[in-house]
């Protein structure tokens, strides 16, 4: 496990010129992002607008056009980058006997999980597990963990390889506003103590408004960047979330009202209720 | 009645020596495949042994497991592509190849009205079992059990996230390739006792009733050898003193086994 250290700000992940292509169709095209360890940056953008795939190019998952360089800024020296990775959701079905040991053990040891557990393997994955009070779930099955449990697990395996760029993809779907809370707290204790840079996707304008330093608008590229004054006041961001987000949100309670006349005209024919 | 009696056959002995080798395998391999969703992938594997054996008689291979082999692993490496690069779904896909494979086979097999020869593959039969395959059968057993050793932690790992299992340095690709061709290999190996038809209800049935007893990947691997062993020891037992063909008396006594665990183990 990582020990606890203060941020140096010195360690720095450019993102230069970076654009992915499927075929034909350009996802991504001439992304420029600078990360320094220490600090928080949000992705936001319309669905489809290529957040995930510009995790996914960071991680090498995709090939992509352009370059990501990780330096000391001190001594100008190129690193390899260690990237910790949070996805949005993992493919364990319901009933699936899988314990949380099992898959933090799966990534992390080579010796085989079918045969017996491990005891120092044991220690070392609840020690990890305990910096985002998870150790208890250990024994569990992953299948039965709740939204923010398994968030909780995810984190705790992404930071057991002393990463120093945290990813994570759209983490917080499927979890209440509490544990949205505690997991921006999390973020936020994270990035002050852990010498690594952060990079989330969020959906959350709230949430990134009140914890992010560096805030992406991306949509193809990034449209704007900068503080969250800078980004949540552009006219970019009016334009994507602006009127949009207000009329989808009455698009939502105007459904509902329709389904609800829809219901009632229902059950008046089946019962055939009495026109006063 | 001595109930060992039938052991003093030398057929028996074979086949019991061949059911303790290969039934642990379909136990463990089957906990991935299922964990995988690959149920219909295996199937597409055991029906594409139809054709690996006319490919084997067009070309004048005398043995035809060979061919057999051969062909199962072209066919799995092939199907992992494709359904990797195509848009279209992958279930989709494995039926195309499932039945086009098929259809091939039968045509060739049944040219001249003389596929009579090569029904008892559909059903199998264990008492058929030679000394020469149940070598084929330790081989497999060995490079298999290698593999699992090796490679599972990693196999788990891309089952779970493959983006995540990629950021890890894993090679993705190749232990899917891989795992593909041993469930190939140990198809293929045990078709022709087993059958084409109910081949695939060995490899999901022990792991699938292990799943409803399990809480982790020890007891889920435990549970399903033992429920494999289990059900082909006692299927071969049975099926002597009933006279019934030795592969469906295994797999109905593993569905037996499937729905007892589903009853006792269904909490959720």
């Amino acid at each position: 496990m990582q020990k606890i250290i203060k941020p140096c700000g010195l360690h720095c992940i450019k993102v230069k010129h970076l654009g992915v292509q499927f075929g034909e169709q350009k996802v991504l095209d001439n992304i420029n992002l600078h990360m320094h360890c220490g600090s928080l940056t949000a992705i936001i953008g319309k669905n489809g607008a290529g957040k995930s795939t510009l995790i996914r190019a960071i991680l090498g998952d995709i090939p992509h056009t352009g370059t990501i360089e990780f330096r000391d800024t001190k001594d100008g020296k190129m690193q390899k980058l260690k990237i910790g990775y949070v996805p949005q959701s993992i493919n364990i079905e319901k009933n699936t006997p899988i314990s949380v040991y099992d898959l933090i053990a799966s990534y992390q040891t080579k010796f085989p999980i079918f045969w017996h557990k491990k005891r120092t393997v044991y220690e070392r994955i609840k020690r990890a597990l305990k910096v985002f009070e998870a150790d208890k779930l250990i024994d569990q099955r992953v299948c039965n963990l709740s939204g923010g449990q398994l968030q909780r697990v995810l984190l705790s395996m992404a930071i057991m390889d002393e990463p120093n760029l945290l990813l994570l993809d759209e983490p917080v779907s499927g979890i209440d506003q509490n544990g949205m809370e505690l997991f921006f707290e999390t973020m936020d204790y994270l990035k002050k103590h852990y010498d690594l840079a952060i990079v989330l996707i969020s959906h959350d304008l709230d949430y990134v408004a009140k914890y992010a330093d560096h805030v992406a608008l991306v949509d193809k590229t990034i449209v704007k960047q900068g503080t969250v004054k800078e980004v949540y006041e552009s006219k970019e961001y009016e334009e994507i979330f602006g009127k949009d987000s207000e009329e989808a949100w009455i698009d939502v309670e105007e459904d509902k009202l329709q389904e609800e006349v829809r219901k009632t005209s229902d059950i008046a024919k089946k019962f055939g209720v009495k026109e006063e | 009645m001595n109930y060992l009696s039938w052991l003093d056959y030398g057929f028996m002995k074979n086949a019991i020596i061949a059911i303790l080798i290969i039934t642990p395998l379909f136990g463990i391999i089957g906990t991935m495949i299922v964990n995988k969703k690959m149920a219909f992938f295996s199937d597409a594997l055991g029906h594409s042994a139809l054709t690996g054996i006319a490919v084997g008689v067009v070309c004048g291979i005398k043995d035809t497991t060979i061919s057999m082999l051969i062909f199962a692993i072209v066919f799995a490496l092939l199907l992992n592509k494709i359904s990797k690069k195509s848009t279209a779904s992958k279930d989709t896909i494995i039926s195309v190849f499932s039945s086009c494979s098929v259809a091939i086979g039968l045509a060739i097999l049944s040219k001249g009205g003389n596929f009579s020869e090569y029904s008892s593959l559909l059903v199998g039969d264990v008492l058929s079992i030679t000394r020469k395959e149940i070598v084929y059968l330790v081989m497999i057993f060995v490079a298999t059990i290698i593999f699992w050793i090796f490679a599972f932690n990693q196999l788990n790992a891309v089952a779970i996230h493959k983006t995540l299992a990629k950021s890890k340095n894993m090679k993705v690709e190749i232990l899917e390739n891989l795992f593909a061709v041993f469930v190939a290999l140990i198809v293929t190996v045990s078709i022709k006792w087993v059958g084409i038809l109910i081949i695939n209800a060995l490899l999901i049935l022990p792991a699938a009733s292990s799943r409803n007893l399990a809480e982790n990947v020890r007891e889920y691997h435990l549970f399903a050898v033992i429920i494999s062993v289990f059900s082909g020891v006692l299927g071969l037992w049975v099926s002597y003193y009933t006279n019934v063909a030795t592969g469906p008396m295994i797999v109905i006594i593993a569905s037996v086994i499937y729905f007892a665990t589903y009853f006792v183990g269904g909490r959720e």
